[in-house]
């Protein structure tokens, strides 16, 4: 499969091809693009008029060089299956610290921090549960992550800090690592919270999403007041101790802010330089939602921002976005590729009261309950179940240029909105292929020498 | 080549599987680095 597509992220109009299963990258001329269009799919009634201009010479010639990568096995390669195993192993764990949260923002899928359960903290007890639950399942894997998430984790600081000491213990016993990470809205991250956390956690993603303006309409407290102004100042404080290590300032951008390129060149703007600003999933017919009529404009934003993005990389404003990262030389092994975050198969996350669920977004719901770290029961068959759910088996994936590295999208989100795990969430494809397109026209205009 | 020029011909990698690299969430796949090269 060869996909063809054009962007001017650069500065100038560029015509690229990319060759799926190989995942080579070609920039063209606009000949050669259309040559190659026609070719490997269609052109349209436009394209056949200039086509048609082409000289013979030049078609001839342009073939011959597509007749040369692909004996290169670099365009149009033919598509494998490859086999993909189930060894039960777990190697990643979200610890729901705290059914509980010091904000009411309405886009949540934790409805309030609660996951429509009733508020709960996790104790030490369940939390040691849940790391001898990792570490037995964890197989023959040496590097393993639990992420502390909530609700807000650091309403629950006191046992973090115990399950930390005690994963310390119990790795260097068994000769594991464990990496890990936490997720905060930033209110209590206070300067002994900050300390504790630059200290011990590999990754900590703290909740803006941008503008105060934009921030204070909906991450409010449970009095109804923004608190933007507190949580910017105590994250340029963590960012000021953080130095070169793992962090990220995450947003959620919905109907209300469609520009949201400008709350990303705001948050660069501030200081920070790890950014994430992704679309609100909510029903169609919720107010904040993100509907198919916004989808044209959502598009043009992600230009808009990739245009700037690749003009502040030059300078004292370079800034990662996390959905603009691509890896083409060191990315991951086809297998990951197909099967993405694992979430069921070897990612659990572990609530309040020790239940196992597939990932976080499905805490709560008793549909997808898989066991408990208390008893140790836990469903093999459904994780065989969950590891079967790849590229392979997902509507519309097969053919879709993304695949390799959206590796059929969000679990959670097929399930929730189209009701079927193996259905990709329609709304968020386009969005993907966006960014992923876009992404690699950011990289031919970073790597252009 | 006149008309075309290759940004990026590394090839996938097709062995693997070994399970050590991190995981992932939509780091993405996308700019996951392979626990090999890491």
């Amino acid at each position: 499969m060869v996909a063809s597509f054009v962007s001017d992220v650069s500065g100038e109009t560029r015509y690229f091809l990319y060759d799926v299963e190989s995942g080579s990258l070609h920039n063209v001329d606009a000949a050669a693009f259309l040559v190659a269009k026609k070719r490997y799919s269609s052109l349209s009634d436009e394209e056949i008029l200039s086509y048609s201009k082409i000289p013979f010479a030049d078609v001839d010639e342009i073939n011959a060089e597509l007749d040369e990568l692909e004996k290169q096995g670099l365009l149009n390669t033919p598509a494998k299956v490859y086999p993909l195993p189930c060894n039960g192993e777990i190697k990643a764990m979200c610890l729901h610290i705290c059914h509980d949260c010091n904000l009411r923002c309405p886009y949540c899928f934790a409805k309030d921090g609660t996951y429509n359960t009733p508020k709960d903290y996790m104790t030490f007890e369940v939390g040691k549960a849940a790391i001898d639950f990792l570490i037995e399942k964890s197989g023959k894997r040496t590097n393993l992550e639990v992420d502390f998430f909530g609700g807000e984790p650091l309403m629950n600081m006191k046992v973090v800090k115990q399950i930390v000491e005690y994963a310390k213990e119990q790795t260097a016993k068994h000769n594991k690592k464990i990496n890990f990470t936490m997720t905060t809205n930033g209110i209590l991250l206070n300067e002994e919270n900050r300390k504790w956390l630059n200290e011990n956690m590999h990754n900590v993603v703290i909740s803006i999403d941008g503008r105060e303006e934009v921030h204070d309409k909906l991450r409010i407290t449970p009095n109804g007041k923004g608190c933007q102004s507190l949580i910017l100042n105590n994250a340029l404080e963590f960012r000021k101790i953080r130095g070169n290590k793992s962090y990220y300032i995450r947003g959620t951008y919905t109907k209300n802010n469609l520009d949201f390129a400008e709350d990303v060149f705001y948050l660069n703007d501030k200081g920070f330089d790890q950014i994430s600003v992704e679309p609100v999933v909510l029903p169609e017919n919720d107010d904040l939602a993100i509907k198919a009529e916004d989808i044209p404009t959502v598009l043009k934003e992600y230009d808009r921002l990739a245009k700037e993005y690749v003009v502040r990389r030059k300078g004292e404003k370079w800034f990662n976005f996390f959905h603009f990262m691509i890896d083409l030389k060191h990315g991951p092994c086809v297998y990951k590729r197909l099967r993405g975050c694992g979430a069921g198969n070897e990612y659990v996350a572990v609530t309040p009261i020790g239940d196992i669920y597939p990932c976080h977004q499905f805490a709560g719901d008793e549909k997808y309950k898989m066991g408990s770290v208390l008893t140790g029961e836990f469903d093999c068959e459904a994780q065989k179940r969950y590891a079967g759910c790849t590229v392979y088996t997902k509507d519309g994936c097969a053919d879709c240029e993304a695949k390799y590295y959206c590796s059929g999208g969000c679990m959670a989100n097929a399930v929730h909105f189209e009701g079927d795990m193996n259905k990709p969430y329609k709304a968020g494809c386009s969005l993907m292929r966006k960014r992923f397109l876009t992404s690699l026209a950011i990289y031919d205009a970073e790597n252009d020498n | 080549m006149k008309h075309i020029k290759t940004i990026s011909n590394q090839p996938m990698k097709k062995q693997g599987g070994c399970g050590e690299c991190q995981s992932s969430c939509q780091c993405t796949v996308g700019n996951q680095t392979c626990a090999q090269k890491d």
